[in-house]
């Protein structure tokens, strides 16, 4: 999933601006199983800006709204009344969302209420780790299942550097070493042979370093579309 | 033995670079490097002064590239000063703060320059820095990077495979050893990597646990990693037994033994039980004079003993920010003079 966590009060106020009208819109997927921007959260966002803005003498009127996806227009548009309606959309959706809202209401004045921080999986309650940096060529068959690329803090395609250390990695004793958990499990696996293997520069234009990316699927496109 | 690459059984191989160091260790000397750390300024004077020291004493000079991730004065630059002054710079390069493009450029201008061997090196994480908050590269690693200047070198081809048509870079290539890293039963088997990927020399990080070193070894000369490239053993010289405590337990992949520890507190048993406050600026002088004339004689018995191990090819002395103590260190090991190699090749 997509893990993003609530910026401060502080920042989101500084965000609003002159906004009277403003309305929260949450979103029912990633974020909302990260507990950071689903309808729960924008319920109490909602009443935190409400209390503020009469603390700070500016009275906002704030509403929430969650919709079940902001990455897709059509679950967007379920929404539509309120986004125009409101004088400044406060999204609590990835920054996917954030976009989406934007190119699809144009006039809309949206901010973001979250910092989106990677793609990763909840390790234990209260606790996400990341797992996946959309590399776009995907190395997991020659670690052993086990990304190099967003676990190790290098990236390193052919090994540990000589920062690893029982098992953590130098840059905080708290992240585990990438190439630590990648050896661990080749060698569970009677496949430590495959890190022998030297592995070539990797192309990174297949990732955001080619420029933004995009995937056309000729078989799904619509004539129209064309 | 096939130390040289381009080599046949009935003549001598041709030098690959041509560097003194090369040179040195081709023609079978125990060779020694050490370590000068660049300004944290433009001041040109610092590496001559440093530069002083170092004469005479050992056989080729590490450059360090923004060490620690701390921006200093570049290695190239700093290497290329060493040109001037007579001496034979080793550039490290690091894959944090370049991708390859800027690092093939820099090889090309380092050549151009009169540098004749890098050492290709991951590079610390920038967090440790005074620049945490940069954006690091890390398009290639270390033992791509390795790949890379051997190509250039040895196949006259750019990294995306083009042909280069002038004067192809030709280094002597190194690449480092972390023997004490975890997971540490996999390091032989990565310095054999990098020595498949076209590493000539070895410099390895600080050994003060020999027999922790024997047991790298031992699997090192089974794999015949030791028959494929020069092997340098990293020492240096404790300053304090705050140093060698604060090496021990905050820098990964460094092991101090106890035993040296204690030599350490020994040396300076004299103004133990004192706090630092209650010594006077002559006794706090003294004191450290104490230990670095321990930690000078502890790093000269360990070269004595790594000389002994069979596959070490030479030492790599870092005496970081203490350049001073090599000169003393190398003549105590009775490693002077150094050997004067002829200037053509």
């Amino acid at each position: 999933m997509i893990v993003a966590e609530q910026k401060t009060l502080d920042e989101i106020k500084s965000l609003l601006g002159d906004a009277r009208k403003v309305l929260i819109l949450g979103c029912g997927t990633c974020v909302t199983v990260c507990f950071s921007g689903g309808e729960r959260e924008a319920a109490v966002l909602a009443s935190s800006l409400r209390m503020a803005s009469q603390l700070d003498g500016h009275p906002r009127d704030v509403t929430d709204l969650t919709v079940q996806r902001q990455c897709e227009w059509e679950y967007l548009d379920t929404a539509t009344d309120r986004i125009k309606d409101a004088d400044l959309v406060l999204s609590i959706g990835c920054g996917v969302g954030v976009q989406a809202i934007a190119e699809r209401f144009p006039n809309a004045w949206v901010v973001p209420g979250l910092n989106t921080k990677f793609m990763g999986l909840p390790t234990e309650q209260g606790v996400w780790t990341e797992r996946c940096a959309a590399c776009g060529d995907c190395v997991l068959g020659v670690t052993g299942g086990v990304c190099p690329i967003a676990r190790c803090s290098k990236s390193l395609l052919n090994g540990p550097c000589g920062g690893s250390e029982g098992g953590h990695c130098e840059i905080n004793p708290d992240v585990p070493c990438g190439w630590q958990l990648i050896y661990d499990r080749m060698e569970k696996l009677g496949k430590l042979e495959m890190l022998m293997d030297l592995q070539p520069p990797k192309n990174w234009q297949k990732s955001r370093d080619g420029g933004p990316r995009k995937i056309v699927r000729e078989d799904l496109r619509l004539p129209h579309e064309e | 033995m096939s130390l040289g690459a381009t080599g046949t059984p009935e003549t001598k191989p041709a030098l690959l670079a041509g560097s003194n160091l090369e040179k040195v260790l081709r023609a079978g000397h125990f060779a020694v490097t050490a370590e000068l750390g660049p300004p944290q300024s433009a001041d040109h004077t610092a590496i001559r002064n440093k530069a002083r020291y170092l004469r005479d004493c050992c056989d080729g000079v590490n450059l360090t590239d923004n060490q620690t991730a701390i921006v200093r004065m570049s290695s190239i630059a700093s290497g290329a000063i060493l040109v001037q002054e007579g001496l034979d710079p080793i550039i490290q390069m690091v894959c944090r703060d370049r991708n390859r493009l800027a690092m093939q450029s820099d090889l090309m201008g380092a050549y151009a320059l009169g540098i004749r061997n890098v050492l290709c090196l991951t590079g610390d994480h920038q967090t440790f820095g005074n620049h945490p908050t940069a954006k690091n590269v890390f398009d290639i690693d270390s033992i791509q990077l390795v790949g890379m200047v051997a190509a250039m070198r040895d196949r006259r081809v750019f990294q995306c495979g083009e042909a280069m048509k002038g004067q192809e870079p030709r280094f002597f290539v190194g690449a480092a050893a972390s023997p004490f890293a975890a997971p540490v039963a996999f390091r032989p088997y990565r310095l054999g990597k990098k020595v498949r990927a076209g590493a000539n020399f070895i410099q390895t990080q600080l050994v003060y646990d020999l027999e922790a070193f024997e047991t790298f070894m031992e699997t090192v000369r089974k794999l015949g990693v030791h028959e494929q490239a020069y092997i340098l053993v990293g020492v240096g010289p404790l300053k304090s037994p705050g140093m060698a405590k604060y090496m021990k337990e905050s820098v990964p992949g460094i092991l101090v033994p106890d035993q040296l520890i204690a030599r350490m507190n020994k040396a300076g048993a004299q103004w133990a039980g004192k706090k630092a406050e209650e010594l006077s600026k002559e006794e706090k002088k003294a004191r450290s004079e104490a230990w670095k004339a321990e930690g000078i004689k502890i790093c000269i018995e360990l070269i004595q003993k790594v000389r002994a191990v069979k596959g070490v090819a030479g030492v790599h002395i870092m005496a970081i920010e203490w350049e001073e103590a090599v000169r003393p260190i190398v003549d105590g090991a009775g490693l002077l003079p150094r050997p004067k190699m002829a200037e053509a090749s």
